[in-house]
């Protein structure tokens, strides 16, 4: 918007200048005295002061960000998804998620409802449970679920990440206990968690978070590293800088970007996860719908074309959502990038 | 050379120890009804005796050590659930080459059409062949697996005119879980190269190969290309890494008699040997997997220097 009234002022100033050429110089001689060249004087202040650029770090992330248009309309789409997931249940003429709806006239289930029939949306599954109403509740467990991993990895990861980065003393144990966590694929790690854990939405995210914190730390590391030593740091701990204050106030706020965006990657991959576990057979049980579970109904139908709409709904929500978050999170990533800004 | 090989190797055999034994005893965990195929019908004094005779109710170290005894001899205990008495080495044997031709066809498979996609997106940059291509890795990576897997089955198994259950014995039911299998590596290699190449393209040497008057397309495949590969080799591991997580779910969809539909079977039956003995199994062969993609680095890359720690600071 901004942008858009500053081309629009920019232009009038131009039609100005090019009129002002075509008169020619004797229509100069009318204009007002403060368009013509006049004699600045001295003037002591400001011979003193010096320049100062309107630089803005987060100005100029969230202008480069919203020039990319694609980002913007999905981040658009994405809060309005997240937001009709949660307000879903507190809107008029909701179902519930787990009521097998009954015809009242034959007293027989609402079994596999095309969709926009009988007052299904998406249509029901085969015991009769409306789909609109499953969809809009798996996709706020898959959500929840997904916001709690980013969130661990997250507080989980940076603590040990500086620690790691930042006191050598300890470098040598996280290295090795990185080096050992790195060798075993995520997937037997999820399995084995769950396998040993009774399924609920907790133990999903600790299944979850428990390798992925150690790559965000080791991110985390690998930064802190690089700018530990700079100059700004050694003079800071010269002055008597305490460690906490050198942490939060000198290394993290360097690192806003790339934590902003392992926790919009992770995101798409804990529910991805979800789905995968849930398809193992050790997800949530179904009176918690989540997408994984609603996927896995999906599939056992899938090969019957008519009931395909079970699939197809689920899939759509979980797809989008996902790549939203991935783009969103990677124009992000881009306009944080400093060397994005000078353009 | 060989003192760095020796290091390293001696280094991986020190985590696989490690694991191995970190993951036995978090399957000490497991539910108890996992180790009988009757657990129903048993009284708790039954499932005690059972239990003793099994030596579960020793002491954790004790375990540990009588497992590492037995696994050096090649045993791994009998499977309880899954097929009665049977040892569980024998199982696994039956199904391990038919889960590791699957995993190197799919390797080929990612590395013959990735590497071919990602020259032709590096070359194009910013053109329609590369935002075509950039459209695809997107979907791929950002897509969940398990999602995009049912569409291939779905519509795959349609277009080719074949059944649900594998067969081995005709070609056409190993084209869809091949073809799934690579994608995800598909996507990673021809993601990276794209960006070695773009990287390349600014530096001097072809600068002065342009000012030659060398092709576009000579540049990119004589000059351009052989460099950008040398540090696509490091990513060679973690492919490996996810064919071996790709099989678990893609063998399970179709029914491929191998290990990774062996472990969900075993994991919905609660067949605590079992699972013990593919987890532990997986694990092994992520971790070899990782050292020969490290070795392999080194005999490529001539500039990689030996004996130097990772991560350097």
């Amino acid at each position: 918007m901004l942008s858009f009234l500053k081309n629009i002022r920019s232009r009038r100033l131009e039609q100005q200048l090019d009129t002002l050429q075509q008169q020619g110089p004797a229509a100069w001689a009318q204009l007002p005295e403060n368009e013509l060249f006049t004699p600045a004087g001295f003037q002591p202040q400001q011979a003193e002061a010096t320049a100062s650029s309107n630089y803005s770090y987060w100005g100029s992330t969230f202008r480069a960000f919203f020039k990319n248009r694609l980002a913007v309309a999905l981040l658009i789409a994405l809060i309005a998804v997240v937001a009709f997931a949660f307000l879903q249940p507190c809107l008029p003429g909701q179902k519930d998620p787990n009521l097998c709806a009954v015809d009242p006239v034959t007293g027989i289930q609402y079994r596999n409802i095309a969709p926009g029939q009988d007052g299904f949306v998406w249509g029901s599954n085969s015991i009769g449970q409306d789909l609109w109403a499953r969809i809009w509740a798996g996709a706020r467990t898959s959500l929840t679920i997904a916001f709690f991993v980013a969130v661990v990895e997250a507080v989980v990861g940076i603590t040990a990440g500086v620690l790691w980065g930042y006191v050598r003393g300890l470098d040598f144990l996280f290295t090795e206990l990185y080096n050992i966590f790195d060798n075993i694929p995520t997937a037997i790690v999820l399995i084995l968690i769950s396998y040993v854990a009774t399924p609920s939405i907790w133990t999903m995210i600790l299944g979850m978070s428990i390798k992925g914190w150690i790559e965000m730390a080791r991110f985390i590391r690998n930064q802190i590293l690089i700018i530990r030593d700079r100059d700004y740091n050694v003079a800071s701990r010269c002055i008597g800088t305490p460690t906490f204050r050198i942490v939060v106030r000198n290394l993290l706020p360097y690192l806003v970007s790339v934590i902003m965006l392992r926790m919009a990657l992770t995101i798409p991959e804990a529910i991805g996860n979800e789905v995968f576990i849930t398809y193992i057979g050790l997800g949530l049980s179904v009176e918690t719908p989540s997408l994984g579970n609603l996927v896995n109904d999906g599939r056992k139908v899938m090969m019957q074309a008519g009931l395909r709409y079970q699939l197809l709904y689920p899939t759509l929500i979980l797809s989008f959502v996902t790549i939203a978050f991935y783009l969103i999170g990677n124009a992000f990533s881009d306009a944080a990038d400093p060397k994005n800004h000078l353009q | 050379m060989v003192q760095y090989l020796a290091k390293r190797i001696g280094r991986s055999i020190l985590t696989l120890f490690v694991i191995v034994t970190l993951v036995f005893c978090l399957l000490r965990l497991m539910p108890v009804e996992g180790y009988f195929s009757n657990y129903e019908k048993m009284t708790p004094a039954q499932v005690q005796a059972g239990l003793q005779s099994m030596g579960l109710l020793d002491p954790l170290p004790v375990q540990v050590g009588r497992f590492w005894k037995n696994a050096l001899q090649g045993d791994l205990g009998v499977s309880h659930i899954y097929k009665v008495n049977a040892p569980v080495t024998q199982i696994l044997a039956q199904k391990l080459p038919i889960s590791i031709q699957m995993g190197v066809c799919a390797m080929v498979l990612s590395l013959v059409l990735g590497i071919p996609l990602g020259l032709v997106m590096g070359r194009y940059k910013n053109r329609l062949p590369d935002k075509l291509g950039t459209a695809v890795i997107v979907l791929i990576q950002a897509v969940p697996a398990a999602v995009y897997f049912l569409y291939i089955q779905m519509y795959g198994t349609t277009a080719l005119g074949v059944g649900l259950l594998f067969n081995a014995a005709d070609w056409r039911y190993w084209v869809l879980p091949v073809c799934s299998m690579s994608l995800a590596n598909l996507a990673f290699y021809a993601m990276w190269l794209r960006r070695y190449m773009v990287d390349e393209n600014n530096k001097d040497y072809v600068r002065l190969a342009r000012a030659k008057g060398v092709s576009e397309t000579n540049i990119s495949l004589h000059h351009v290309f052989r460099n950008a590969m040398v540090p696509l080799v490091q990513y060679i591991p973690s492919a490996f890494l996810n064919t071996v997580v790709g099989s678990i779910y893609i063998e399970s969809l179709y029914s491929i008699p191998g290990m990774g539909g062996l472990l969900v079977t075993c994991v919905q039956r609660h067949d605590n040997t079992m699972v013990q003995g593919i987890v532990l199994l997986y694990a092994c062969v992520g971790i070899i997997g990782l050292i020969l993609g490290d070795l392999l680095m080194v005999l490529i890359d001539p500039r990689i220097s030996f004996g130097k720690k990772e991560g350097g600071r």
